[in-house]
Formats: C-alpha cells, sequence, structure tokens
C-alpha cells in the first residue's frame, strides 16, 4: 500500500512537471517520452540510428507522401519555422518517417523531403522496425480500404517529437502550434 | 505443417503487446494459489462452482486487458481505454470479490509461508493501521471515484498516455485501488460479524460512489469539443472520428460503470436477506431450546 502511495505521489509530482513552468510555447515533454534511438534506412539507402543525429535537434514527425493535408501543412510549418531560429535550422533536423513503406519509396521519399529543405530526411523502415519504433513512441498508424485505383488513407499521429542533441525529448509540437511558436521553442532548445 | 493465418492472427492478437512479467506473475499467481487451495480444501469447504468461475474470469479479465493487443487499442483509442479501465476497476475486482477468496488462498500457500510471513505481515500494526486507513467509510469510496476524476484529468491523461511507466503506475492504480474497493463493498458479513462497514451503509456508499462517475461519463460523452488530444496527437488505432471516440468512452464511463454498483447493491442485498434469515433462524432456534 506505501508503495501504491509513493507511486501515487510520483505521478502526481510527474504531471506537474508535465505542464511545465510555462515558458515553452509548444508541448513540454521534458523527459516524458523515451529517449531518441532507432535503426532506419535514409532516403539515401544508408542505414542510419539516432547516434547519427547527436549534437542536432531532432524534430521526428511520423507520415507518409500521400498525404494529401496534414503532412503537407505541417512541414511546411516545420520549414517555416527552421528559417525563423537563429541560426536558421542549422542545428536542426527533421525525420520524416514514413508509415507507409511499401508505396513511398526511397525515390519518392528524397523527392518528397527536398522540396522542404536542406534539413528534411526522410526515413524507412522494414515493418518490424516501424513496429518498434511505434511501440517505443507510443504512436500508431492504420490503412484505409484502397479504392478502385488502388489508393488508400493512412491514419497517423499529428504531433511532432523534439529531442535535444543529447537525444532526451523536449516538446511535442501539436497540430495548432504555430511557426513562431516552434522557432522560438527550438532556439531556446539550441540555448 | 503451415499454420492457417487466421490462426497466426489470434496468437498474434493474444501475445503480449509490451510483455509484463509482474502482471504475468499476479494473475497466473492468483490463479495456482487459488487451483492449489481448492485442491486442498476437504470436498464439503469448497467453493460452488459460480464463485470459482467468477474468480478465474476475473483474472482472465483483467489479464486480457493487460497484455493481449487489447493493450495496444487501449492505448490508441479512447473508449477501448475506458473499457479497459472498467475491467480493471469494476468487473475484475468486482468478479473476484464476488468469489470471497480468501479461505481458499489462505489454504492454497504453503503451510510455512502462511504462518511464517502471511499472517504476521497481516497481523502487522502498519499493516492493519493501513488497511484499515485505506478501507475507511470515507476514503474507500473518496480514492475510488477520485482515481477516476484524476486520470481522466486532461492535462494528466495526456502525459500519462505518452509515458510507458506512467501509463502502467495509472493502470496498476487502477486495479489495486478496484481489488480494494470491491472486497470491502463485496465482503459477504455483516458489521456484527466482522466486516468494516454494516451491509445498509455499504449500499448508500455504492449509490453515493456511482454518482460522480454518471456526471463524468455524461460530461465526457456530451462534450462537443475534444478533450483529450493525445489520442489524435499519437494516432488512433483504426479510422474513428475524435469526437465519436471520445463520446464512446463518455458512455462506457457512465452507463457499464453505474451499472456495476447497482449489481453491488443487489449482491449486497441477497447477503442482507441471507443473514436476516439465519438471525431469525438462530433466534427461533433460542425460542425453541
Amino acid at each position: 500500500m506505501k508503495l501504491f502511495l509513493a507511486a501515487l505521489g510520483a505521478c502526481l509530482a510527474l504531471a506537474a512537471c508535465a505542464k511545465g513552468d510555462g515558458k515553452w510555447r509548444t508541448k513540454d515533454v521534458d523527459g516524458l517520452v523515451r529517449p531518441l534511438e532507432f535503426e532506419l534506412t535514409d532516403d539515401a539507402g544508408r542505414q542510419v540510428n539516432a547516434q547519427d543525429y547527436r549534437g542536432k535537434t531532432v524534430l521526428l514527425y511520423f507520415g507518409y507522401t500521400s498525404c494529401p493535408d496534414e503532412c503537407p501543412t505541417t512541414m511546411s510549418k516545420l520549414a517555416l519555422a527552421l528559417k525563423q531560429t537563429r541560426n536558421r535550422g542549422a542545428g536542426d533536423v527533421v525525420l520524416f518517417v514514413t508509415v507507409d513503406p511499401q508505396r513511398d519509396s526511397a525515390t519518392r521519399l528524397r523527392q518528397y523531403t527536398r522540396a522542404f529543405g536542406p534539413r528534411f530526411v526522410g526515413l524507412r523502415g522494414t515493418p518490424q522496425e516501424l513496429v518498434a519504433l511505434s511501440k517505443r513512441y507510443r504512436i500508431s498508424y492504420s490503412y484505409g480500404e484502397p479504392d478502385k485505383d488502388g489508393d488508400y488513407e493512412v491514419m497517423h499521429s499529428t504531433g511532432v517529437f523534439v529531442f535535444d542533441g543529447t537525444g532526451r525529448s523536449r516538446l511535442l509540437v501539436l497540430p495548432n502550434d504555430s511557426a513562431d511558436a516552434i522557432a522560438a521553442d527550438l532556439d531556446r532548445i539550441a540555448g | 505443417m503451415p499454420v492457417p493465418h487466421d490462426v497466426r492472427a489470434s496468437l498474434a492478437f493474444l501475445a503480449p503487446w509490451e510483455f509484463s512479467p509482474l502482471v504475468l506473475a499476479l494473475c497466473a499467481g492468483a490463479a495456482l494459489l487459488y487451483a492449489r487451495g481448492l485442491r486442498r480444501l476437504p470436498a464439503g469447504e469448497r467453493p460452488g462452482i459460480g464463485r470459482r468461475l467468477a474468480f478465474f474470469a476475473g483474472w482472465l479479465l483483467v489479464y486480457f486487458v493487460m497484455q493481449t493487443r487489447w493493450d495496444y487499442w487501449s492505448q490508441h483509442m479512447f473508449f477501448i481505454h475506458r473499457i479497459q479501465h472498467l475491467v480493471l476497476h469494476h468487473l475484475g475486482p468486482f468478479l473476484v470479490a464476488l468469489a470471497q477468496p480468501l479461505p481458499v488462498l489462505a489454504r492454497g500457500l504453503p503451510r510455512g509461508m502462511e504462518e511464517g510471513v502471511f499472517r504476521p505481515l497481516w497481523r502487522s500494526r502498519p499493516m492493519r493501521i493501513g488497511y484499515r486507513l485505506l478501507q475507511n467509510w470515507l476514503v474507500a469510496p473518496v480514492l475510488f471515484v477520485g482515481l477516476i476524476f484524476f486520470w481522466l484529468t486532461p492535462s494528466i491523461h495526456f502525459p500519462a498516455m505518452l509515458n510507458d511507466r506512467l501509463y502502467q503506475v495509472m493502470n496498476w492504480s487502477m486495479l489495486l485501488d478496484g481489488l480494494l474497493f470491491w472486497a470491502l463493498m463485496l465482503d459477504p458479513r455483516t458489521r456484527s460479524q466482522g466486516a468494516l462497514i454494516g451491509l445498509g451503509p455499504r449500499i448508500f456508499l455504492l449509490l453515493g460512489a456511482s454518482l460522480p462517475q454518471i456526471y463524468i461519463g455524461a460530461r465526457i460523452g456530451l462534450a462537443t469539443h475534444e478533450l483529450y488530444d493525445v489520442y489524435s496527437v499519437c494516432g488512433r488505432a483504426w479510422p474513428i472520428n475524435a469526437l465519436e471516440d471520445q463520446s464512446l468512452g463518455g458512455l462506457v464511463t457512465w452507463i457499464p460503470a453505474g451499472m456495476m454498483h447497482m449489481l453491488g447493491v443487489l449482491v449486497l442485498l441477497a447477503h442482507w436477506m441471507h443473514a436476516d434469515g439465519e438471525a431469525r433462524a438462530g433466534s427461533a432456534a433460542q425460542r425453541l431450546a
């Protein structure tokens, strides 16, 4: 019972932390999400992992290139936010993980991410790698029924996970956050 | 021989989404201990088939919602999460308490462990004080309802669904509190027979505790804006409108939870009539003597 009460106390404390000090303009999730770790293939066909991006502020986003509205909106907003940061995104990288690797070939992924700027990298994984990643970040995706042309919609997460140079989780960018707010918070993480 | 696809799919569904040795140890431990106790009890002292089934069904349900693919759905669908908590906080512990399993479980323990470890622990002062405090007539229902409100506070629900440890704490707190609450409420004894709270007052407590749940369930079910955006932020398990998901979740919090309290009241009324019948039979026997 004592353990139970102690646990309850701990979550009260955690919940209080999660609210943050109010200075962040996007959602403060400091240490709440597990540190950045993954094994995937980038849009140039190279095997990459989280170590390759240490020292950079990483913005991790899950989507797919045929996404009609959600992904392009978020990606353009991130591109705008990076331009507004002090060093114009030099210390940041946006990792776009496709949840539709069947349609998103490396080439298609590269064309898509490059359109948003040099700081954008597309990542693909095997179904197993993708499941491992979705478990780690507690995100979900699901596929709609294909229409007569074989096109289908993919339901996926809308949040952008932000990790600092050490891989620690810091922020969660929600769909309603503005580019200004994202840029201000990225500057604050960069110090 | 190749395994058919649907068999493989069902097996994949039953495999733990995030394996927890603690959940397995608790559910399997309770079932094994109970089975051993049943075997060692003299035939005349064994509980009826209904109570035995209630015990196993309760733990099976708890295991199912905590360890199979149901847990994945619970993480990514608000109304499935509400069903998970209905099982952890209401249905599972309700069935276990209905079975009144303590005498069987005690018999299932190795004799040395029962006399050397559990009995002294149970009778130790801090344990007795702690138990009495948690099972106080005011503390127990406030804790029961309070936990529901606590985890459904949007600013607390968000980190709880995002962080795996906090998520575990949330689910375990619901399960443990459910076991405490229903063990207290469904005790078949009257006050004079040793129950912590009399049968009559418990009926009022059960009815009283259902009201705030009806309130919060209705408030969520009828809300016209998204209260729990974490499911959109992290993605839903299958395509469903956010408000539809939220309304369903509100209904689960409102109606079946309220029904469990009504069922509890019926169980108490049955205990009451039974105790009353016994008391009458006792006094009639005394008069005859």
